[in-house]
């Protein structure tokens, strides 16, 4: 009786591993995101929602460059859709029925596989392009230094394992097929390479790719959290709570604000404005100072470059790669959190931080604040908000700019302009002569 | 260009109690580099001779903070724009137009939340608004007529506040042949001075963002780089020389609407 519901069991038991092992792996996700300060982005939900409706569920930014947008359009419908008929591949393992939406749906479950199959078929096609594309097509941004080792290894990983669960689950059809009777739209043209086989070959062939399909997806599940993969979670929180205003609004540091009043205003009472016993940083040394928007941004950002691609910096040789900015910070937020893991729950000084051991000044010196990383991202991430977090603790906190950025600021302070000139020369430009 | 008029400080206009239509915000650039003091005079000429009643700052006026505020420095920005905020309150400004994106960015958008609300326009967008009165009117026969121009994007005008179709609607009353770069509008590329790198070297690297620039500007085989902002027209000027092309002009909206203007 026991070994009848064996795979039943074995199922349930897989299916629910994968997804406690998830939830565990996302909570910390979660903990270390709220590790940064608090940034107010729940205004304007109406907005917000169609901005991820029409950035993050519509791409409207993917086909800027049309070829990579029209194949990543492809596996994402393909990665939705398919995951309906995940549905019912759960159900069957945990019921131990076969196709239990066959009988249900009568003829039209026939055409709903073979959409399915065609959509597989695509998105097989596309990872196979894809993966051309990003080993053979020498595209810069995708042969970067930056993106040796690791990061270069996820994406191929990532387009192998699609390519294997699309091929896995339309063989899993053509054997089944040959079983039954049944010529799906896609899979009847494989049924030729498996006609010689005997009934139990059949069987064989048909639950090895069933499980590893099912098994494929749920790895594929806890294999997110640590790839750039994520994105395909992230990227609608990550649009829905993106920065609304015109790209050109920095904003004003409220801490700066106190201060500046209480120096402008002698009445001023220093004490009444001192919010809490917090201590106060002016910009981000570190990921903790950095806002929950930035650290949820390091998170969904998949790697693509698109806005180092742009970046005014890194066309002209520069250090400066914004990528390079998510990554670091995406990096150094996971050594936080597994220092807290650690130490129960303390995040004990390590004696690193984000400025100076992952990114350098002369990157954060290099940015024009131009805007063409955050225009170019097609999940509207912010490494410009990053970017000048880390310049503001140069500046106010470590004191480490450029001579001659200090030699303009005392001219600010002390004309009125970046130049040395006399406030009194201001109106001069009416008298001379041309000049 | 030799303007016959003078334009009265705010401290003159309420000394004679009079009121004004708008502030011309000159800023730094415009009041002391030399290329952006032509642009200057221009748009003082244009809002001259269409009879609106304007006014400068003059030594009150004071840098907004803009390059203080992108090198890092937020603390120097927000002494700078409370400053400048108590100067304009005082005066009680409603309507500012500035010739620099920077200024027009950081007045528009960064000092209402510390106290400085205002209807600020770059003056491009009140070019267009002047033309489509009729109060510009521009010269039979076309003075750029024939001319290839070409628009750079200053980056706090197109994607600081998206900005792209005034200076191109400007451009295209000007009769001339229009041609975009490669990389335009959103796709713009910067020219190098933003986010305060006009206040020191540029970090090393295997050639200057200008230079870039310029090359992209000069394979449109335009006569003319139109764009509206002195530090763009600084690093693409200079970029034009470093390419020996000191032929093809780099000129501001404003400059060309004056030359273009039928200002009897």
């Amino acid at each position: 009786m026991m070994v009848l519901f064996l795979p039943q069991i074995l199922f349930t038991a897989c299916l629910l591993l994968a997804v406690f092992l998830f939830a565990h792996k996302a909570s910390k996700i979660l903990r270390n995101i709220k590790l940064g300060t608090p940034i107010a982005r729940n205004d304007n939900k109406l907005r917000r929602i169609k901005m991820l409706v029409l950035v993050a569920l519509g791409q409207s930014k993917m086909v800027k460059r049309p070829l990579a947008g029209f194949l990543h359009i492809l596996v994402y419908l393909g990665f939705v859709l398919i995951n309906i008929e995940m549905l019912e591949i759960v159900l069957d393992g945990i019921l131990g029925t076969h196709r239990v939406f066959a009988p249900i749906l009568g003829n039209a479950y026939f055409y709903l596989i073979g959409i399915f199959e065609v959509l597989a078929l695509l998105v097989l096609l596309a990872c196979v392009v894809f993966f051309m594309r990003r080993n053979l097509a020498h595209i810069k941004r995708l042969s970067m230094k930056e993106i040796a080792g690791f990061p270069k290894n996820d994406a191929n990983f990532i387009l192998i394992a699609e390519i294997a669960l699309m091929l896995a689950f339309l063989v899993m059809n053509a054997t089944d097929g040959i079983i039954n009777g049944e010529k799906f739209w896609v899979s009847q043209y494989m049924q030729g390479m498996f006609a010689s086989l005997s009934l139990d070959s059949l069987h064989l062939v048909e639950r090895f790719c069933w499980w590893f399909h099912i098994l494929g997806v749920l790895a594929f599940l806890n294999y997110l959290p640590y790839s750039k993969h994520l994105h395909i979670m992230l990227a609608f929180p990550a649009t829905y709570f993106a920065n609304l205003e015109p790209k050109g609004k920095f904003d004003n540091l409220a801490s700066i604000t106190r201060e500046v009043k209480i120096m402008l205003d002698p009445s001023a009472d220093p004490y009444a404005a001192t919010p809490s016993e917090e201590i106060v940083h002016f910009g981000a040394k570190d990921v903790t100072e950095l806002n929950q928007k930035n650290l949820l941004d390091a998170y969904s950002c998949t790697e693509c470059g698109r806005c180092t691609a742009m970046c005014p910096a890194n066309q002209t040789g520069k250090l400066l790669s914004p990528r390079k900015i998510m990554m670091a910070t995406r990096d150094r937020l996971e050594e936080v959190g597994k220092n807290i893991d650690q130490n129960n729950g303390v995040n004990i000084a390590d004696g690193k931080s984000l400025v100076g051991d992952y990114i350098t000044n002369e990157e954060l010196w290099a940015c024009t604040s131009c805007n063409a990383c955050t225009e170019a991202c097609p999940i509207n991430l912010d490494p410009l908000s990053i970017i000048m977090q880390a310049r503001q603790h140069l500046a106010m906190e470590a004191s480490q700019v450029p001579s001659a950025w200090l030699s303009m600021f005392n001219n600010i302070e002390n004309n009125g302009s970046p130049w040395a000139f006399s406030p009194e020369d201001r109106i001069k430009w009416q008298q001379e002569d041309g000049k | 260009m030799e303007n016959n008029f003078t334009v009265p400080t705010m401290a003159e206009i309420t000394a004679k109690g009079e009121q004004i239509d708008i502030l011309f915000w000159v800023g730094c650039a415009g009041s002391f580099d030399d290329r952006a003091k032509k642009v200057t005079k221009a748009l003082a000429k244009i809002l001259h001779h269409v009879g609106l009643k304007f006014a400068v700052l003059g030594k009150e006026e004071s840098c907004t903070g803009d390059p203080a505020k992108r090198a890092g420095n937020e603390l120097l920005f927000q002494v700078q724009a409370m400053q400048n905020i108590s100067t304009l309150n005082a005066y009680n400004i409603k309507k500012i137009v500035t010739a620099c994106p920077h200024c027009f960015n950081t007045l528009k958008n960064e000092y209402p939340n510390l106290g400085g609300s205002y209807e600020v326009q770059h003056h491009t967008a009140l070019l267009q608004d002047l033309i489509a009165a009729g109060k510009v009117r521009l010269k039979d026969g076309g003075t750029f007529q024939g001319k290839r121009i070409t628009f750079h994007d200053p980056c706090y005008l197109g994607r600081g506040n998206d900005v792209y179709d005034a200076p191109r609607s400007l451009i295209e009353q000007l009769d001339v042949e229009f041609v975009e770069m490669n990389q335009s509008k959103k796709n713009g590329l910067c020219c190098g001075a933003g986010g305060a790198q006009m206040f020191k070297e540029a970090e090393k690297g295997n050639t200057e963002v200008n230079h870039l620039r310029a090359e992209q500007a000069i394979s449109t085989q335009a006569s003319v780089v139109a764009t509206g902002c002195p530090f763009c027209k600084t690093m693409l000027t200079d970029g034009m020389k470093h390419h020996n092309k000191e032929n093809i002009q780099v000129l501001d909206i404003a400059e060309l609407v004056a030359q273009a203007a039928d200002f009897k």
